[in-house]
């Protein structure tokens, strides 16, 4: 089997006049976290909204497991989608219904399955991130960490071959931001998924990655394992490295 | 000025009607397509029709005592008080009915319709269903358009009874006309043709605020000032859109 999941190549793309993308060239590995890091605007939102083929490039190919998708129509898009999970910036929960509907939702849509069987496996995810007893709570009711983890149990019920992740660490605190960066690496660890994870909080990042991307200027300008890019003497990389850095306590490098 | 910025205004319009055109087809299609969806329909239609109930009710007895108020007012003058009742009915359910149920409701349900799918659009939520290879507008603009398209003439029904029992308080109870004169002349003129086409309308504006109000969110960008936006035109495009819609369909079913 081939171990690049998904190959991006000379992606480009603009907003009016604004060129976002320009020219990414990027494989993803089987198995693997790959985090790609960027600045806010950097078009890595756009770049993931490509992967899940919610957009389409100006010129370039998307390869997903050996099939080139911008050019797919929708039904034969919405079958390459089944391969992925996704994780949204906001966790983009149903409003309407409670979190244990939220995650049995793709189950009870896309699958056959019978009631016992689905309530086994939602019940078994919510363990997973330990929202169980939490069920019953509207999105509304419960605190951002806790639906960016129904989102993580949503995005994991199907059991999809790749995972996506947009910013899962921004907008909670540090400390959940631990907790999830945790709880994304053991999952990751147990099910043997491919992860991509787009981020700008590089210390965080830097503890569960496998391979680091990073995207500027609507390139990729540095891909590596983190000891790799630390050690690389690019500007935008020290200048990352340098802002997240707290002088007085980590001060060290 | 020059003529691109005359015709931009223009333009706006025809992509919007486009837009609202192409998501009518699309309905069209999947409305048919299995899964129903009848859990969602059935709840829409209790969103659309149960709760717009006061509303509807309120609007239509006031709007049937009034006009007798007024009407009493136009007929004294040549001594014809014994039309009141036929003028209620056929203003309540030729026009008045379908027409204030309709404007009531895109308010009401329309404005909820547009800042629930817009929301659902800023915070990504549409994204999400797409993504599990679900097509939103099945689940979410079918639903709605489908429970409209019902509901609407049932809640005509009872603008229009209320409206003529309204009428009737008002003139026979309050104004002193003769009961007799007044629902016999109402007997005798109001046909069956007068309803149905009150009620074919009501189905129309039914399809048209849901559509609007639904495509107006569908495409909301921009965060919580985006919704308030698209909910705005969203009102204001459907009570425009269901008056000048009432004079095409009225000229056509005459």
């Amino acid at each position: 089997m081939e171990d690049v999941v998904i190959r991006i190549v000379e992606l480009k793309k603009s907003f009016e006049n604004n060129r976002v993308l320009d020219g990414v060239n990027l494989e993803v590995e089987r198995g693997k976290i790959t985090v790609i890091i960027g600045k806010s605007g950097s078009g890595k939102s756009v770049l993931l909204k490509h992967i899940i083929g919610l957009m389409k490039p100006d010129s370039g190919e998307i390869w997903v497991d050996g099939v080139e998708i911008t050019r797919l129509d929708e039904s034969e898009l919405n079958k390459m989608r089944t391969k992925f999970g996704v994780l949204f910036q906001e966790a983009a929960l149903f409003d309407s219904m409670t979190i244990w509907e939220n995650v049995a939702f793709p189950l009870i849509e896309r699958t056959k399955m019978r009631k016992e069987e689905i309530k086994r496996i939602v019940d078994e995810k919510l363990e997973q991130v330990g929202l169980f007893g939490h069920d019953d709570k509207l999105p509304s009711e419960v605190s951002g960490g806790m639906k960016k983890r129904a989102g993580l149990a949503r995005a994991l019920v199907l059991d999809p071959p790749v995972v996506l992740f947009d910013e899962p660490t921004a907008g909670v605190d540090p400390v959940t931001a631990l907790t999830i960066l945790r709880l994304i690496q053991d999952t990751q660890r147990k099910l043997k998924k491919t992860y991509v994870i787009i981020s700008h909080d590089i210390i965080g990042m830097f503890r569960i990655a496998d391979k680091v991307a990073m995207l500027s200027g609507g390139k990729i300008i540095a891909y590596g394992t983190p000891e790799e890019i630390i050690s690389m003497d690019v500007e935008e990389i020290s200048q990352f490295l340098e802002a997240a850095r707290i002088k007085e306590i980590g001060g060290k490098k | 000025m020059n003529l691109k910025e005359i015709l931009k205004p223009l333009s706006r319009f025809v992509s919007e009607l486009g837009m609202v055109g192409y998501l009518f087809f699309q309905c069209a299609l999947l409305a048919f397509q299995r899964p129903l969806k009848i859990d969602y329909i059935v709840r829409q239609m209790e969103f659309v029709g149960v709760k717009s109930l006061p509303v509807v009710f309120l609007t239509g007895t006031f709007t049937g005592m009034v006009l007798a108020l007024q009407s009493y007012y136009g007929f004294r003058k040549v001594g014809a008080e014994g039309l009141i009742g036929v003028t209620v009915a056929l203003s309540m359910t030729r026009e008045l009915g379908p027409v204030l149920t309709g404007l009531m409701v895109a308010s009401r349900a329309g404005s909820a319709m547009a800042a629930e799918i817009g929301t659902m659009r800023v915070t990504e939520q549409i994204d999400a269903l797409v993504v599990m290879a679900l097509n939103p507008v099945k689940y979410l603009i079918v639903p709605r358009v489908i429970a409209s398209f019902l509901m609407l003439p049932i809640l005509t029904i009872i603008a229009d009874v209320l409206g003529i029992l309204g009428g009737y308080f008002v003139a026979v109870k309050l104004l002193d006309v003769g009961e007799g004169i007044f629902l016999n002349r109402m007997y005798r003129y109001l046909e069956f043709h007068d309803i149905y086409v009150g009620l074919v309308k009501a189905a129309c504006f039914g399809i048209i605020f849901s559509l609007i109000c639904c495509c107006k969110g569908f495409y909301a960008k921009g965060g919580a000032e985006g919704v308030g936006k698209a909910t705005t035109e969203a009102v204001v495009a459907s009570c425009v859109s269901i008056l000048v819609s009432d004079y095409i369909l009225t000229s056509l079913l005459f």
